[in-house]
């Protein structure tokens, strides 16, 4: 879609399809700027942070965060739902007091297009202007690598859950219901995707389950990557310790064709018949990020600049999260926190004319692999030529599995989600 | 979009004292800090009662924590793996930055005989490191309003010697009249209650 389709449609949708261009312009805008003004697209851990902290670091900056959904629903401490030791009422978060404390005007709606020349994002209600464009729109999915999988009609049946609300209670649902005996089947994407550990926090969490409630029940686990890709030894360790039995991993099996009617999944080798089947298809950026051409060469995820997360494709569009490429840094929750404070102080910077500020970031990740025990990865992240790279000598995974790693991690998800909502 | 205008001018209003330290180097000190409220909360206080809150800390107890991560001397699960990835110069430039936040204080649940007994203890063994009701310190932690489940992981470890007390602590805490883990419980309820 070129500008002029863009601004025709908007001005269709204002009912003023043949009035003069610059009452059109002004007809679509929901909030008129009043002055420089960023736009947030995605309320989620990149999104309300980057908001929060570009109005804290110059409030003289609007900011206008666009996102779909009144509550969020955190994925982090979603698998301890689908294990039955957590409430999803506890991870979710709404944004009214991080929109009268810091000034931050949210707008709930859908974005439809985005016009990169005109700096505009539209939305349901009309289009909204930006200065600089942030997206933190987190991932969707590539079904079409998956033969037989429908959309809409798939994960009613095997329920993905890669995001966090009605799939992870379906899942849940679809445990509970079964008969003890019964198998448990879930795939497990070729890397990268949205958090690393978390198929094998899950695995953990449905052998969890299995073992106090279905201690007849098996769990299937069929891994497209030649090993475990995140805290490897340590999941073993766990598995070996309370699940022997109950998990049978096999890696270096992907899954290519799903078949929901008969419960099947095929990795072109073998077929596999479940209960309740979990496949976590593979990833992309979010659709907002197709919208804006951000999207690199591999189709799949956003190129950045490493300083700024400005996208190396179009001037004045960030992109933060999970959908873009940061180096070395994994697509995790903290991840996209950290990434958000860098990209807010040097949107910062950059509005106000001034250099970039060298980046530091941290990523922590707990892994619960029953209840109350963890597991936990942490490293700390900077810029060397161009590239982001953990420092070295530094980070790594803990010494052991402990409930006093699980009580941190507790005060973890208190403390993001708090940030993330006042 | 009234109370939106009211939010901003206030939002506005506090942060102005801090926008001349956001110019130039100190903005390598947000750069630097920011991402450790992911786990201590917003500049260094904290919502998660195992995490503490290290805003308002004197410098020279969080300078000396840093290294006694870095070195291993503090046991830890996360700090001591990210404390080595700094330089001692970037972790002046962060202790300076949490220094000079307030503490922020949340209201915690505790036990009204527990804080009565505690605030006894504090007076005859504790305050004169942990200066007005451990609200104020030279060299030691701000312990007044900090969290209770932190406050008790902390003992534990000191207790059971996996992490050395410094020596005026330790001649309190087990010299002469040691205290029983009751007493300890106490003061900490005595600590967390201060708001």
């Amino acid at each position: 879609m070129n500008r002029r389709d863009f601004i025709q449609m908007a001005g269709v949708a204002a009912g003023l399809s043949m009035a003069p261009f610059s009452v059109i312009a002004r007809a679509g805008e929901v909030l008129p700027k009043k002055g420089r003004r960023v736009v947030v697209v995605g309320g989620g851990y990149g999104g309300t942070i980057v908001s929060k902290y570009i109005r804290m670091s110059d409030p003289s900056i609007e900011v206008v965060m666009i996102e779909r959904n009144k509550t969020f629903v955190s994925c982090p401490f979603s698998n301890l739902v689908i294990g039955g030791s957590r409430d999803l009422k506890d991870n979710m978060i709404t944004y009214e007091k991080l929109a009268a404390k810091h000034g931050i005007q949210v707008v709930y709606d859908e974005v439809t297009g985005i016009d990169v020349a005109a700096k505009q994002v539209r939305v349901g209600a009309g289009t909204i202007s930006y200065d600089r464009l942030v997206l933190s729109p987190g991932i969707d999915f590539r079904f079409d690598e998956l033969e037989g999988y429908d959309p809409l009609e798939t994960p009613k049946y095997m329920p993905h859950a890669w995001k966090a609300g009605e799939q992870t209670l379906r899942l849940r649902k679809q445990l509970v219901e079964m008969a003890d005996g019964g198998t448990v089947v879930l795939s497990v994407p070729v890397t990268p995707f949205r958090c690393p550990p978390g198929p094998y926090e899950r695995i953990s969490q449905i052998a969890w389950y299995l073992k106090s409630h279905k201690p007849k029940s098996k769990l299937i686990v069929l891994d497209a990557n030649p090993d475990i890709i995140s805290k490897g030894p340590l999941f073993r360790k766990a598995w070996e310790k309370h699940y022997q039995g109950i998990i049978e991993f096999h890696a270096g099996n992907k899954v290519a064709k799903v078949d929901h009617k008969a419960m099947t999944v095929d990795t072109g080798v073998e077929e596999v018949k479940g209960a309740v089947i979990n496949v976590v298809p593979p990833q992309k950026a979010g659709a907002v990020a197709y919208m804006a051409g951000v999207v690199g060469e591999d189709k799949k995820w956003c190129p950045v600049n490493q300083v700024t997360f400005e996208s190396t494709l179009v001037p004045n569009v960030h992109v933060i999260g999970d959908a873009c490429s940061a180096g070395a840094m994994p697509k995790s929750g903290y991840a996209a926190n950290s990434q958000a404070k860098v990209c807010a102080l040097n949107v910062v910077q950059l509005m106000n004319g001034k250099e970039p500020i060298p980046p530091s970031h941290v990523n922590v990740c707990y892994s619960y692999v029953t209840d109350k025990e963890a597991i936990s990865v942490s490293a700390v992240y900077k810029v060397a030529e161009g590239k982001t790279i953990a420092v070295p000598n530094s980070g790594g995974v803990s010494p052991d599995l402990s409930e006093l790693e699980g009580v941190y991690a507790h005060s973890w998800i208190k403390n993001i989600l708090h940030e993330m909502s006042s | 979009m009234k109370l939106m205008g009211i939010g901003a001018a206030i939002i506005g209003g506090c942060f102005m004292i801090h926008v001349p330290a956001w110019a130039e180097s100190p903005s390598q000190a947000a750069m630097l800090s920011n991402t450790c409220a992911g786990c201590h909360g917003t500049n260094g206080s904290s919502a998660g009662p195992s995490m503490p809150t290290i805003a308002g800390m004197p410098e020279v107890y969080l300078l000396e924590t840093m290294k006694k991560f870095k070195s291993g001397e503090r046991p830890s699960s996360i700090m001591g793996r990210l404390a080595k990835a700094y330089s001692d110069e970037e972790i002046k430039i962060m202790v300076d930055f949490f220094a000079k936040h307030p503490f922020g204080r949340e209201k915690q649940e505790v036990d009204a005989a527990k804080v009565s007994i505690g605030k006894q203890i504090h007076e005859q063994r504790c305050k004169k490191c942990h200066m007005d009701n451990g609200r104020d310190s030279e060299d030691s932690g701000i312990l007044a309003g900090q969290w209770k489940e932190y406050l008790q992981i902390s003992m534990r470890e000191f207790r059971s010697g996996k992490r050395p007390m410094p020596e005026k602590m330790k001649e309190k805490v087990e010299g002469e009249g040691k205290l029983t883990p009751e007493e300890v419980e106490a003061v900490i309820h005595f600590y967390a209650s201060q708001q």
